[in-house]
């Protein structure tokens, strides 16, 4: 166990010494059975799960996802010949749960690291306590606060990429393919002022730009008093909508556009968990959508994508073998397959062994490089950054034929890099 | 013993079982007791309006919210130093309650709760608006390193406990003496019956006024502590959630009981914390306090066996 808290002399501890010397020669024949228990004991993963609240569709399959990479993992011998126990905390979509219960994973469930958050603010919430605590926290994010250099040296973003690098990978594809003039559409919270900073930035490095910017309050349920603000000359509608509400938003976008409209771009977080056959979406035919990893199987299908298919159980629609209209979050959830692969990999190069370790296992992860299009990467090949603690990786752009998903443009890793904004290899431990 | 001296009595042996605590808690508990304090000073504050002065507000989560970002953006934008953050949290959550008083006390009852929701959430709204400063939802972080106070490194958990812990008994300290001074007295008054203290002759408006800003500049001070503590600010702080706590916080603890608030928060806190995040368990405990013991566990406790608690 990892003891965080520095109390020079207190009674607690001298009360603990004193005990311990005395019961030592009582317990040391049994020492070294502990010690032999110790090395194949579990490794424990702290997996803070959106179980509840405002990110619970996401994490509802983060969980299955996890639960069936860990499975995996443990079917092929586990980490140094130890199995991995998922420790799963609800955080309940909040920070400052978030933050608790990084602080149970390290000091109650003594986990080894932490694991699995996707909502940033959650993440903004949690990431200081898990530098405090000294315990490595990977998150499935995808927000850019990792890159941005934010966080601390404790924190990394290894299975998925992050949202400034995807909106600049798309640009291109959209100034040539849909058009220069664009309109962008966004929630009017930290994700949307994402898209609507780093994609302006994009979209004019390609000769194109932004024509209108029209944000969104986060409590809006009617649109229908936006679409006019959409000028004339816009080529392509650029939106990244999110909620409940997503729905409502297309439907009604459909309404003011009737049957001759505009290139329509969009970012597959809006529909995530989202059955495209719901009524309503009918408007989205036609339309382009950003997917992190593509939800219906291609005809291009790698086996990777069939085995992790299988493993979690989804179909080639990307819903649940069980419930067809139980559709999954298949262009995040592998983030946390990946992710699990990468700390398996790290500990082993780090020669892991316990909480000690952190710091190697950090380390090793750091000089990461190359991930290979594999089963432990299912969605594509990847490059990490250790300096950034960022991975870079594919993107996909598909278009909506026939109620489903097909793959019209994979980008390059490349078309997503940008200068680094960090080096947390130069921060201390 | 005259009631006066048990209730100095009960609040130092608590401040001194709070230092103990420290050293026999297991590392987890002790961290989620700075956490605990931290928010008991919040609902504190929320007590000294709604227990004391029988205001029931559905916005206190703007002044918590308020003293946070006082605090956080001086810290954040301002490279202000952990001392100055405080005082720029401060000032912000009294001038913010002292404006939110001014407005919402033109209104009585139900009328007062719906205003004060509003204005927080036009406050929430605004922490969004202002996304390029406060990074909207997602919030941001303090440095480890610029959490630091007289050199003393906030960020430590011993540290952070203790500072917690002074903080708590601070305002512990204040609250039981107000609610003693004829100010306070006359805070109970207006709670009991306004027009009975409008006729002897006090000035209603004026204290409820003082009872909202002090209200509020407490709850700010809980904002500006656990964003210096624990080293992050969110909207989600500033949200309806954050408003509901203090209140169940208090009705769980006591209300107009100098420790319920305390009492509540740890209750609650634990509550969530052992049903493993569940909120339908929380739920239905919550209902079955609401039941059998309605006046809240010190409120019962007060009535069965200890009348002079404070």
């Amino acid at each position: 166990m990892t003891s965080t808290k520095k109390t020079a002399i207190s009674r607690r501890s001298t009360l603990g010494l004193l005990g311990g010397a005395a019961l030592a020669p009582a317990v040391l024949p049994g020492l070294s059975g502990f010690a032999q228990a110790q090395s194949s004991a579990p490794i424990k993963i702290g997996f803070q799960l959106h179980r509840t609240g405002i990110g619970a569709a996401y994490g509802r399959w983060y969980e299955r996802t996890s639960n069936a990479a860990v499975a995996r993992i443990n079917e092929m011998g586990g980490i140094n010949g130890r199995p991995v126990e998922l420790v799963i905390e609800d955080d309940g979509t909040d920070p400052k749960r978030g933050a608790e219960v990084v602080e149970k994973f390290a000091t109650q469930h003594e986990c080894d690291i932490g694991f699995g958050t996707l909502f940033s603010h959650v993440v903004y919430g949690s990431a200081p306590r898990a530098g405090e605590l000294k315990l490595p926290y990977f998150v499935c994010s995808e927000g850019h606060h990792v890159a941005s250099g934010a966080l601390n040296r404790y924190v990394l973003q290894p299975g998925i990429t992050d949202v400034k690098s995807q909106v600049q990978a798309m640009a291109p594809f959209v100034a040539d393919n849909l058009g220069k003039k664009v309109t962008m559409i966004f929630p009017d919270f930290a994700f949307g002022h994402d898209h609507r900073d780093f994609f302006s930035e994009a979209i004019e490095a390609q000769g194109g730009e932004v024509v209108a910017k029209i944000a969104i309050p986060p409590t809006e349920t009617s649109f229908t008093k936006y679409f006019p603000q959409i000028p004339r000359e816009t080529e392509v509608i650029y939106h990244v909508m999110v909620g409940p509400a997503v729905l409502t938003f297309v439907k009604e976008m459909g309404e003011f556009f009737g049957p001759s409209r505009p290139e329509i771009f969009g970012f597959i977080d809006s529909l995530e968990a989202v059955d495209l056959s719901s009524p309503g979406l009918e408007f989205l035919e036609g339309t382009y959508f950003w997917e992190g990893n593509p939800r219906y199987a291609q005809a291009d299908q790698s086996d990777h994508d069939k085995a992790y298919r299988a493993a979690i159980g989804i179909d080639d629609n990307g819903a649940s073998l069980t419930d067809s209209a139980d559709v999954s979050t298949y262009a995040h959830m592998f983030s946390c397959w990946e992710t699990l692969n990468v700390i398996k990999r790290g500990m082993e190069t780090a020669g892991y062994q316990g909480p000690a370790d952190r710091v190697k296992l950090i380390e090793a992860i750091e000089d990461m490089t190359d991930m290979a299009h594999s089963d432990d990467h299912p969605q594509g090949a990847k490059l990490f950054n250790g300096k950034t603690h960022q991975v870079f990786g594919h993107q996909y752009i598909s278009q909506v034929e026939e109620g489903r998903l097909n793959v019209k443009h994979t980008t390059a890793i490349e078309d997503g890099f940008y200068e680094d904004e960090v080096d947390y290899t130069a921060q201390s431990f | 013993m005259s009631d006066i001296s048990r209730i100095h009595l009960l609040h130092a042996a608590m401040v001194v079982a709070l230092v103990i605590c420290w050293f026999v808690l297991p590392v987890y508990h002790a961290g989620n007791l700075a956490r605990i304090m931290v928010f008991a000073i919040y609902a504190m504050g929320y007590n000294l309006l709604f227990g004391y002065t029988g205001l029931l507000s559905l916005g206190h989560a703007l002044f918590f919210g308020a003293g946070m970002y006082g605090l956080g953006l001086a810290m954040h934008l301002g490279g202000v130093f952990a001392g100055p953050g405080i005082l720029a949290g401060l000032i912000t959550a009294l001038v913010v309650s002292g404006v939110v008083g001014f407005l919402a006390l033109r209104t009585s009852g139900v009328a007062f709760m719906i205003v004060t929701l509003m204005f927080a959430q036009a406050g929430y709204l605004t922490v969004l608006l202002f996304g390029t400063y406060t990074r909207g939802d997602e919030g941001f972080v303090l440095p480890q390193a610029t959490r630091a106070l007289m050199g003393i490194d906030l960020s430590d958990a011993q540290n952070r406990y203790f500072a917690a812990l002074i903080l708590f008994g601070i305002v512990l300290f204040f609250i039981g003496w107000l609610v003693r001074t004829p100010f306070g007295r006359c805070l109970v008054a207006i709670r009991e019956n306004e027009e009975r203290a409008r006729m002897l002759g006090y000035d209603i408006t004026r204290h409820k006024l003082i009872a909202v800003i002090l209200s509020g500049t407490i709850s700010g001070l809980s904002g500006a502590a656990y964003c210096l503590l624990f080293g992050s600010a969110q909207a989600a702080f500033a949200a309806v959630p954050y408003s509901i706590f203090p209140l169940l916080y208090v009705l769980l603890g006591g209300m107009g009981t100098t420790i319920g608030p305390f009492v509540g928060t740890l209750f609650m806190f634990y509550l969530i914390d052992w049903s493993g995040g569940n909120m339908m368990v929380a739920g239905v405990v919550l209902v079955a306090l609401a039941l059998f013991a309605p006046t809240g566990i010190l409120g019962e406790i007060r009535r069965r066996f200890t009348p002079w608690l404070p």
